[in-house]
């Protein structure tokens, strides 16, 4: 990678970073931050297995609603420290998602995908009628609720996720991952095992998605447990990755940044019709821009310079 | 726990007629996703668009629901060919990796806008047909059989031989079972292909307008039910593999019967995961789904 590239991360990085000790540092500027670290962290995240593996998991926000339930619990409830409650969340979802990546990852592609759908909405109706009450944070603690600490967790755990998908791009396991996108059946005649490559990434995904909903679970004041399932979540992460251009690493953060800030414009000026100015950008994109934004600067697209996964411009003529 | 034989055979038979209204919404989005390989995950939405035309046809100008289908269906025909002249046809010249990934995109954006339209046009409020026989049953060995969830059952059995009929017996349904098989030979065979995924896509839009009318006649409708109804159909459709309409409506009262016996056995609370771990199971043995045709 040339240098100036890693630069457009690390300025950005540090702005974030100095954000809270700055005058700008507001708590409006802070929850800002902080949803838009989630919504960039699950697009990070859930572009491993679909940007790397070529997998379309649509239930990752299963893994986003059990590392927060799993928090929250044993934080609230079984009154353990923070911290180890926290990694408990991640880890908790990794082993839901081995036990689930098994059977499931042999599935193929559009099976695959409703498979996972399928196993979200279990979930969330599972909790929605089991933990029918509203989670709120205890008086004391409510006292000492302090925003910074809660935005440098989410912008350490969006680090983390960045870090670690740059690692996978150069190492061998990474490679495998997009052997086996590119074409599976050649990937296992080199002696890569697909269902492993698969599995790996499925796992890293759902950990660092249990992660987020742990800090999510310490952000939030209150909120119903089922709303950390509910397949927006998903859908949000999808829409960012495809906005931004899947398959990359600069794509998610790139389409979460857009993602956040329309959103918030929208939201707050065009109150009754902001969802629907949103869909028609979604279409727009499929579209007119099939590669997302960093298609526009074509030399962000480092997975690969042929890769198969940005949607492309082909068209088939009948 | 009293289980009497009465409470189990009520399940049962509730489950049958339920099922056969997921069978009935899978239906039109297994053909659309057969034929033209693209999942529209609108397909919730409209179902939920025909049960509003149904209810304000039934409210507005006192039309029998029955009746009412024989508007609801030309508007959802109408509807169904602006969509896919306006946005699914060019997801179809992608290559076939490609169409899920872009039509799920464009279904998502398609769900947001008909949702919040719906909202602004027709409020949140749950609504439902209430007809002077809404409420009559028939006695059956001692079962309730209500006869609007059991004209379900017989509209949908109805409609899978008519589809089948369409599908096998006539040159358009044959020239779109070619198209769904491998459309570049049936190209080459003179088809016209993008004709063939237009009346495909305009019967499966009229399917869930038919479904929609079931829908609001024996549950509700309100502007958020897409999702949960698309959901129920995605997993019906994987649960019969795709390529045989009977497979799919069975597979459609299967998926109900599975859950109302989890009901019974484990309690309701749990009923969504036991039905998705025999989801699981079923599609780890059989990942073609229960009835799927090879090609597809």
């Amino acid at each position: 990678m040339r240098s100036w590239r890693l630069w457009l991360y690390l300025i950005p990085a540090a702005a974030f970073a100095l954000l809270p000790l700055t005058p700008w540092g507001t708590s409006d500027n802070l929850n800002l931050g902080i949803s838009l670290f989630i919504v960039a962290g699950l697009a990070s995240s859930w572009n491993i297995l679909a940007g790397l593996v070529g997998r379309v998991n649509l239930g990752h926000v299963a893994f986003f609603g059990l590392g927060s339930l799993a928090t929250r619990q044993l934080w609230l409830v079984h009154e353990w420290a923070f911290a180890p409650a926290f990694l408990a969340g991640g880890l908790l979802a990794a082993v839901v998602a081995i036990l689930v990546g098994i059977p499931a990852l042999r599935l193929k592609g559009i099976y695959f995908s409703v498979g996972t759908l399928a196993l979200a909405e279990a979930l969330r109706l599972t909790v929605s009628t089991n933990l029918p009450r509203i989670s709120r944070l205890p008086g004391p603690m409510l006292r000492e609720y302090d925003l910074t600490p809660r935005y440098y967790l989410c912008f350490g755990v969006l680090l983390l996720i960045v870090v670690t998908v740059f690692w996978l791009r150069r190492s061998k396991l990474g490679l495998g991952m997009i052997a086996v996108r590119e074409d599976a059946e050649a990937a296992r005649s080199v002696g890569v095992n697909v269902l492993w490559q698969s599995l790996v990434a499925f796992v890293l995904s759902a950990f660092f998605a249990g992660l987020l909903g742990g800090t999510f679970a310490y952000f939030h004041l209150s909120y119903y447990p089922s709303f950390t399932f509910g397949p927006v979540w998903t859908f949000d992460a999808l829409l960012v990755t495809f906005i931004g251009g899947i398959g990359t690493i600069g794509g998610p953060l790139i389409g979460a940044v857009f993602f956040v800030l329309l959103r918030d414009v929208l939201a707050s000026n065009l109150v009754n019709v902001h969802l629907i100015v949103f869909g028609l950008i979604f279409i727009f994109v499929v579209l007119v821009l099939p590669g997302g934004i960093v298609q526009i600067t074509e030399r962000w697209r480092w997975f690969s310079p042929h890769s198969k996964n940005v949607v492309s411009k082909e068209k088939v003529v009948t | 726990m009293d289980i009497s034989v009465g409470i189990v055979g009520q399940s049962l038979l509730s489950a049958v007629l339920v099922g056969s209204l997921y069978g009935l919404a899978a239906l039109g989005l297994s053909l659309v996703f057969g034929v033209l390989k693209v999942l529209n995950v609108a397909h919730g939405e409209l179902l939920m668009l025909g049960g509003y035309t149904a209810f304000w046809l039934f409210n507005l100008l006192g039309i029998d629901p029955y009746l009412s289908l024989v508007v609801v269906i030309p508007v959802l025909i109408v509807i169904g060919i602006g969509l896919h002249l306006g946005l699914f046809r060019h997801v179809v010249q992608f290559d076939e990796e490609h169409r899920i990934k872009n039509s799920l995109l464009i279904g998502f954006g398609l769900a947001l806008i008909l949702q919040t339209i719906a909202i602004r046009l027709f409020t949140a409020d749950d609504r439902s047909i209430a007809t002077s026989y809404s409420t009559n049953a028939w006695e059956l060995l001692g079962l309730r059989l209500p006869i609007v969830r059991f004209s379900g059952l017989v509209i949908g059995i109805l409609v899978v031989i008519g589809l089948q009929w369409f599908l096998h017996r006539t040159v358009i349904g044959k020239a779109i079972r070619a198209t769904a098989e491998d459309w570049r030979t049936a190209a080459l065979t003179g088809i016209n292909v993008q004709r063939m995924y237009l009346i495909t896509f305009a019967l499966g839009a009229a399917l869930s307008g038919l479904a929609g009318m079931l829908v609001a006649l024996q549950f509700s409708v309100n502007p958020n039910i897409g999702l949960s109804w698309t959901l129920k159909a995605l997993i019906v459709v994987v649960l019969a593999g795709l390529g045989s309409m009977p497979g799919t409506f069975i597979a459609g009262i299967l998926l109900a019967l599975v859950e109302a016996v989890s009901s019974l056995i484990f309690g309701g609370q749990y009923r969504e995961l036991v039905g998705l771990i025999i989801f699981l199971i079923i599609l780890s043995v059989r990942p073609q789904g229960l009835f799927g045709a090879k090609y597809a």
